[in-house]
């Protein structure tokens, strides 16, 4: 056996033993809380309920339905090639089946409004290395990315942790529903440059999450314009491209670069990832769009940290090449969406809480700010604490998300069956409710 | 369209050439893709030699997929577990994925060995793992010792988003290239005066190039200098289960079971299936840490390349089948054991020797020396234009792995079926036959094309004009067989 000895313990390095992973936060309560005590709808019926995970879980049977017809195994049969190809692919260009197949799906999403070229798609394992492996590309270290709030937490640890750049945020509010104006973007810049801060881009997030709504175009043109004056990049993360709940309210950068004749484009870069709209974050299909080509071919070669699996690029390239299937996935997924999304609106205004008017993503943006002690974060945090021991659901506090006006929570309804959003919408009102009774018996101190 | 470059508008690592790509080897690349050999469609064209495949044995892998189609999500068998699959995102990994992997790992090492599934993280490769290992132990500017010669994809996995640098440790033909603790004190040492700080050693055993693994008192003597100096040790032991003759492989872990004075804390294992399986596009790296804060953070770290879930549940049927894990391990070191023994003999009868040690990976280190006009590199790389354009086999100058001797070439004998090998080795056999009838001064075999003389690469950290082999940039496998 090995004789251990007291030795100083060796040093790791700096970006080891920092928290820019973003793990150690107080928000981890609310998934301990879930992990401990998961709401099932047969076991364990008083369970907290996790509602802080943006997944669609809405439109499996489709994906269900299209393997059954087109079994995985026709790949492996006897005399098929298939499987050693696959197997032995590592080209980190991608299977150009599944480029072409991605680029096609893409342009559907976008109802034909724009066209993607499979040779401009580099493919990375998940948007969590697609946005990462941007932000080494675009940034040096101790640069910034202008993100607008709130954002997703996601993007602290993506954006940050390994690369070293900073985010310089672009505060939003509700005053107007949350929308990134020239305003904010040229204060949050001002910002930057008085620290010292060399900003290289915008990220904005495209459908928003986790306010659950797409950007205008006149924002997205003033954003087109803004990095063009500063000479800086934009990043347009569409992961929610396919979750809008209506084809044609969903307006991509991809559209304005192409009205404008591609000019000025090679600042512009998209990422995409297969996670949301098709539900399938195991999977870990991510890519990146960008019209400059030295990026791409960056972008290309970095990808050997975080290829996609060649099975899986196969078994995709299929399945989104398929029209008939595609098709109809876009259209009955975005239904289906919008159809959960007025559930959980309604079901929230019959309990006296309002929403900001999404048309996108897994989750709505839910306005408590009435119901805080204090209008302060940790108002927020407290409220949230009791949401999730009385009310035993776990959402996501808007101060995780950066959002500079406390009360706000994301709330998401995609990741649950109908009877479960039915459990929590229940809990809510009851919660509601009894708030009510507490307000009138215990009227407020003067 | 086309979009003009406004290169100063990127990054420093996007901008500089840390990707290792601008180097002159890809002509051999270049040559077999405009010219690549078939054994009907293009009989003379260029055979690739050049890549670290296992093709071995993919019938055993055909076999058991078409008995097992329960293994695929995707099959009308194994749908009921798409759902749950499909959306796992944790960053643990499939709890069965990880079983089935350390078990891999356990047979592999004769079950000599025990591996906890608990210390398992996943990586975007061995590329990813190398990279995440970097990330977790050292600071830009800080430094790994690496023996020479060494595979080529160090230069961009250890250093070029994390910064830190790569200091080789001297080896050299002269005993068969092995590592010595002399050798690894010089480079500690020139480390120090140079005022840089060495954060660990990275060893890959079994060896690419070499194809020899490191002997029981080797391996004590590098815990034993780890663990003085206090530094990481990284062990890469991806051709762990190519080894096909005797001596038996030694794992570190099983050096770690001995009476051995050793911080745990200081030993880390790289791992992967594209080797002993032959699964590269799968994409399946494996970090096995004995340091639970490495474990720790690696694993955050693993959210940037995951495993697909889609094939850690395929991988993880796998891997449990006992039966048939036993089976592949045996046959595929029985037939590299062939197509090596085929090899070596074909090439002796040429009058070529290859390092007489190796008994593992997936490639011969073949000792050309004897045809260099003088013991230079830039000789070498005019022999290995000459082997490119006129023999028409794509094999690595032993300069691209930072060899110190001169003359000696990768050439990789497991990604081709037999018939391919012997028109490798005939064509082998009548370039040396000419060489040897010719008796002409080397100099006519200079290669009239492009000439790139390289500076000879003294390694420390700007490796501008180093050799780079050109990494997982592998074509689509055409049918060749």
């Amino acid at each position: 056996m090995v004789t251990e000895i007291e030795q100083p313990t060796v040093e790791l390095s700096k970006v080891a033993v920092s928290e820019t992973h973003g793990e150690d936060s107080p928000y981890f309560a609310g998934w301990k809380a879930h992990d401990e005590d998961p709401y099932d709808e047969s076991s364990n019926s008083s369970g907290v309920i996790q509602m802080g995970l943006a997944e669609n879980q809405v439109s499996f049977d489709l994906l269900e339905e299209y393997l059954e017809q087109n079994s995985e195994a026709s790949n492996w049969a006897e005399g098929a090639p298939g499987f050693r190809e696959n197997a032995l692919f590592q080209d980190y260009h991608g299977l150009k089946s599944f480029r072409q197949a991605m680029a096609s799906f893409m342009e559907k999403i976008r109802g034909g409004r724009a066209k993607f070229d499979p040779d401009r798609i580099v493919l990375t394992a998940g948007a969590t290395a697609a946005n990462e492996l941007l932000t080494f590309i675009l940034a040096d270290p101790d640069d910034a990315l202008l993100v607008p709030t709130p954002y997703y937490p996601g993007f602290d640890r993506d954006l940050r942790w390994r690369t070293g750049v900073k985010i310089v945020p672009i505060h939003c509010d509700s005053s107007n529903d949350f929308q990134v104006t020239l305003e904010a973007m040229e204060a949050a810049y001002r910002h930057a440059v008085a620290m010292n801060i060399k900003v290289r881009g915008v990220l904005i997030t495209n459908p928003s999450n986790p306010l659950g709504a797409t950007i205008q175009r006149s924002v997205l043109e003033e954003i087109l314009d803004f990095a063009k004056r500063n000479n800086i990049h934009v990043v347009s993360d569409e992961i929610y491209s396919g979750s809008t709940f209506s084809s044609s309210e969903f307006v991509s950068i991809a559209e304005i670069l192409e009205a404008r004749g591609y000019k000025d484009s090679e600042r512009v870069h998209i990422v995409y990832s297969l996670s949301k709209d098709l539900g399938l974050p195991g999977f870990r299909v991510g890519t990146i769009y960008s019209y400059n080509d030295k990026v791409v071919t960056t972008a290309r070669r970095m990808s050997s940290f975080s290829l996609i699996s060649s099975q899986t690029q196969h078994l995709l390239a299929s399945m989104l090449s398929d029209e008939k299937f595609t098709e109809n996935y876009i259209k009955t997924n975005r239904e289906r969406l919008r159809k959960r999304y007025e559930m959980i609106i309604q079901g929230l205004k019959t309990s006296g809480i309002e929403c900001l008017k999404g048309n996108a993503g897994l989750f709505c943006w839910m306005n408590l700010s009435p119901l805080l002690e204090t209008p302060t974060r940790k108002g927020e945090l407290a409220l949230w604490k009791s949401i999730l021991h009385e009310v035993k659901i776990n959402i996501s506090p808007g101060s995780s998300c950066h959002c500079s006006e406390p009360g706000w929570f994301r709330v998401c309804f995609a990741n649950m069956s109908e009877p479960t959003l039915e459990v929590a919408l229940k809990r809510i009102h009851s919660f509601m409710d009894q708030r009510k009774t507490d307000a009138i018996q215990s009227p407020p101190q003067l | 369209m086309v979009f003009k470059l406004n290169s100063h508008l990127l990054s420093r690592i996007a901008s500089g050439n840390g990707h290792g790509e601008d180097s002159p080897y890809f002509d051999g690349w270049k040559a077999y893709e405009t010219d690549p050999h078939h054994p009907t469609e293009n009989p003379d064209g260029v055979i690739q030699m050049g890549l670290a495949e296992n093709q071995l044995c993919f019938d055993l892998i055909q076999d058991w997929l078409m008995k097992n189609p329960k293994a695929s999500i995707c099959t009308p068998e194994g749908l009921n577990e798409f759902r749950e699959i499909a959306i796992f995102q944790d960053y643990h990994g499939l709890p069965k994925f990880r079983n089935a992997v350390a078990n891999f790992m356990e047979k592999v090492r004769g079950n000599r060995v025990t591996y906890d599934p608990d210390r398992i993280v996943m990586s975007g490769g061995a590329t990813g793992a190398h990279e995440t290992i970097a990330f977790c132990l050292a600071n830009p500017g800080e430094a790994f010792l690496v023996p020479t010669p060494y595979y080529p994809g160090f230069d961009r996995d250890l250093r070029w988003r994390t910064g830190v640098k790569l200091i080789p440790v001297d080896s050299d033909s002269s005993n068969n290239f092995k590592v010595t603790r002399e050798a690894l004190e010089n480079a500690y040492e020139m480390a120090q005066l140079d005022n840089i700080k060495v954060k660990g050693l990275l060893i890959t055993n079994p060896s690419n190039p070499l194809g020899t693994i490191l002997d029981k008192e080797t391996l004590r003597s590098i815990v034993r200098f780890i663990n003085e100096k206090n530094i990481h040790l990284v062990c890469d032991e991806i051709y762990a289960a190519t080894v096909f003759s005797q001596p038996d492989f030694i794992s570190v872990t099983e050096i770690l079971q001995e009476d051995i004075e050793c911080n745990l804390d200081l030993v880390h294992i790289v791992y992967s299936l594209s080797k002993d399986m032959g699964f590269p596009g799968l994409r399946i790296g494996i970090i096995y840490s004995y340091n639970d804060a490495v474990v720790s953070c690696a694993r955050k770290m693993s959210s940037f390349g995951l495993v697909s879930t889609q094939t850690q549940y395929l991988i993880a049927t796998m891997l449990s089948d006992n039966d048939f894990v036993e089976k592949f391990i045996r046959e595929s070191k029985r037939r590299l054991a062939a197509r090596y023994r085929a090899f070596t003999h074909g090439l002796d009868q040429a009058g070529i020797k290859c390092l007489k040690t190796s008994n593992a990976g997936l490639f011969l280190w073949m000792d050309l020396s004897g045809l260099l006009k003088e013991q230079t590199v830039e000789a070498e790389m005019e022999l290995w234009r000459v082997i490119i354009h006129e023999v028409k086999l794509n094999v690595s100058p032993g300069c691209s792995f930072h060899c110190l001797s001169p003359g000696w070439f990768r050439v990789c004998f497991a990604n081709m079926d037999d018939q391919t090998m012997h028109v490798a080795l005939s064509r082998i056999k009548t370039f040396i036959n000419k060489e040897a009838d010719t008796k002409k001064p080397k100099k006519t075999l200079r290669w009239q094309g492009s000439l790139k003389l390289l500076n000879p690469p003294r390694i420390y950290d700007d490796f501008i004009n180093s050799p780079h082999s050109p990494l997982p940039q592998s074509p689509l496998v055409r049918a060749r067989n």
